[in-house]
């Protein structure tokens, strides 16, 4: 066992795919010498060298589109968008290319591209560099998105995208780079379309992504205080989805709470409660209650955006508001 | 101060005419054997009475949706076709119907696929915009300005990693050069030193829109080349001969590892932008002008010139037409697409589903 960060674990999931796999690739905007603005490729350069590991210009469109030709002629790859927001200079290569061709072809088209990209706030970057966009993706038929919330997630998913035939976004959260963890010795891989039960509860089922996942815990710890015993699940992939997971926990607890970084309107936790009202409507003993950021672009100061991304203190109010009606 | 308007900025088709170059009569002892010279012939046939069908298919209603013809241009898509090695990559945009046949793709499935039905090469998904034949190195029509140049890279950058000298060509319009993808691509190409070949097939229209009108540069795609460390390279494109001579060497120097080229190929486009368009805003002149330099004629009499029988033309012609109408036949007799391919293909373990 060894403890790594969040940002290690990205270069060990990386390494370990390259390693299996001599034909994997990766390319993206300082990546290579300089090891990633978020130092999450530190090292690949000096082991699997600059053939395999290249730094490109600002060219995001280039980019995905570079890592789509050589991928649906024989070469997986790896792409780095570095800040998720950057996905809209690049949106027609994901959403309208590497999604759909597979559909369009019938079939004749594979295109296994990792696309992954630093999300989410907490950095007091401003409205440009620390959107959560997950649903950005997630809506676009033929893109597959996971967003993992803890180090050995990271590298056991990591590895279940380069192997997966289909175009998988990975969305690495910001504040979660610093996070460590131990981390078994070995082969990790981890599967696609998985949630995790992380804390187990009779009285309302949390479900959250990424750095919600913690502050849900933090929320749920909180709330067995009052004796509030809260289920909290960590989607970790949001397409595939484990539907299953999550409606189970439902008709177990009769309540549902998303707690959901990216702006409300869209939301994947919208997506959540909708099928929840579908399937499972006559076990909830409440609303579904979505706790999200506000639709709003998202503001560059701490006390703004603290304000504005859901807090530990606002999951458990609201829970605690509303668990009892 | 009064403004006065340009007449030609309120009609285009008042503007002054921009008419052809004569043809270069050398270009009658280029260095091409007569044998591919016959089949340069009969691509271009080929290409002309295939789309000429499907236009006719689309006045019976047969082909639904838009469609996007090359008639006019097939000698670019004929010249390239011809001196691509078989496992070399093609990709063209939804004026795709040329390329795609150029690469030894069977006309049936084209036309079925044109005709939305189950035999089609897409088995219907597709359609007229999105023609792809992987066994075949046409890896797709990509419906949206720009991006395939970006994919046409990725190509070449895995054909450069795995070392197998395949080059990568893709065609694109005038309009193409002046989205951004564009520059990203050339760019990215050059300093890669990637096996990839543009060819800018310069109609002189941006779909409705004469291009010279919206361009900073006479040559829409030649006169940027610099910018990218590249030779300017302007092309005939209404002579097959002349583009087979310019390709070979582009795509030769490509698989040498010399690096991309960007080829503006001139030409006109003979019909509209679309199914829709009837192509008003042309002066007449211009349209006449170039519809009497189109490719067929001129290389028809050039073989004639060369000692080619008139009858063995004829042959080649009937050939063509032969084929042209089983196309049709076998289009036409196709069923329409079973309702569960709706559902097929999202993902690559062949089905749609994204949840448990």
């Amino acid at each position: 066992m060894a403890e790594l960060s969040y940002r290690d674990a990205v270069a060990r999931g990386i390494a370990q795919e390259m390693r299996r796999d001599p034909s994997l690739v990766m390319l993206g905007e300082d990546i290579a010498a300089a090891g990633g603005v978020f130092k999450t490729t530190v090292g690949l350069l000096d082991e699997f060298g600059p053939l395999r590991v290249r730094d490109t210009p600002i060219s995001e469109q280039a980019i995905l589109g570079a890592a789509m030709g050589a991928a649906m002629t024989g070469v997986p790859v790896i792409a780095e968008i570095m800040f998720s927001d950057f996905l809209a200079v690049c949106f027609d290569i994901l959403a309208n290319q590497m999604a759909k061709t597979r559909y369009m072809t019938a079939g004749q088209v594979t295109v296994p591209v990792v696309v992954r990209t630093a999300n989410g706030g907490g950095s007091r970057f401003g409205a440009q560099h620390s959107q959560s966009v997950e649903n950005w993706t997630m809506m676009i038929p033929g893109l597959k998105v996971v967003a993992p919330s803890n180090p050995v997630d990271v590298v056991g998913l990591m590895a279940a995208a380069v192997r997966d035939p289909d175009p998988v976004v990975f969305f690495e959260h910001k504040s979660l780079m610093a996070r460590k963890a131990e981390i078994p010795e070995g082969e990790l891989v981890d599967r696609l379309g998985t949630a995790r039960v992380v804390r187990p509860g009779r009285d309302c089922t949390i479900v959250a992504v990424a750095l919600m996942v913690e502050r849900a815990l933090q929320a749920a710890d909180e709330l067995a205080g009052d004796g509030i015993e809260a289920e909290v699940i960590d989607v970790r992939s949001l397409v595939p989805l484990d539907a299953r997971t999550i409606l189970d926990s439902v008709v177990k607890t009769g309540r549902l709470y998303t707690v959901e970084e990216n702006p409300r309107l869209c939301g994947w936790g919208a997506e959540i409660a909708s099928i929840a009202a579908d399937e499972v409507f006559w076990d909830l003993d409440g609303p579904v209650v979505r706790i999200a950021t506000p639709h709003i672009p998202l503001p560059a100061a701490d006390a703004l955006e603290d304000e504005t991304i859901p807090s530990v203190a606002r999951i458990y109010e609201t829970i605690r508001r509303t668990a009892d009606q | 101060m009064s403004i006065e308007f340009d007449p030609g900025l309120i009609d285009y088709a008042q503007r002054p005419p921009r008419l052809p170059q004569p043809v270069d009569p050398n270009n009658d002892d280029l260095p091409i054997a007569l044998e591919t010279r016959l089949e340069l012939y009969e691509s271009q046939l080929t290409l002309r009475q295939f789309e000429k069908r499907a236009y006719d298919l689309f006045l019976q209603n047969l082909v639904k949706g838009t469609s996007h013809l090359s008639l006019g241009m097939e000698a670019i898509a004929a010249g390239f076709g011809k001196a691509m090695r078989r496992d070399d990559y093609s990709f063209a945009t939804y004026r795709g119907h040329a390329h795609t046949l150029a690469r030894g793709v069977p006309l049936g499935p084209v036309l079925a696929e044109l005709l939305g039905r189950a035999n089609g090469l897409l088995e219907g998904k597709g359609g007229s915009m999105h023609l792809t034949s992987v066994e075949h190195g046409m890896m797709g029509s990509y419906a949206i300005i720009g991006a395939h140049l970006t994919i046409a890279n990725g190509a070449a950058w895995s054909a450069q990693l795995r070392g197998t000298e395949q080059v990568s060509v893709c065609f694109f319009g005038d309009g193409t050069t002046n989205i951004g993808a564009f520059h990203e691509a050339l760019n990215l190409a050059a300093v890669w030193d990637l096996p990839v070949v543009f060819v800018c097939e310069n109609n002189l229209y941006m779909e409705y829109t004469p291009i010279d009108l919206i361009t900073a540069v006479e040559n829409p795609a030649a006169d940027r080349a610099s910018a990218y460390g590249l030779e300017p390279i302007i092309v005939d494109g209404n002579d097959a001969d002349a583009v087979y001579v310019v390709a070979t060497e582009v795509i030769d120097r490509a698989r040498r590892g010399l690096g991309p080229a960007l080829v503006e190929a001139t030409t006109y486009r003979e019909q509209g932008h679309s199914r829709a368009d009837p192509g008003k805003y042309r002066p007449v002149e211009e349209v006449a002008a170039w519809k009497a330099r189109d490719p067929i004629p001129l290389y028809h009499q050039r073989l004639l010139r060369l000692g080619v029988p008139e009858q063995d033309l004829t042959t080649i012609q009937q050939a063509v037409a032969g084929r042209v109408d089983e196309a049709t036949e076998f289009a036409k007799s196709g069923a329409a697409p079973a309702l569960e391919l709706a559902m097929k293909d999202v993902w690559a373990d062949g089905s749609a589903v994204w949840r448990n």
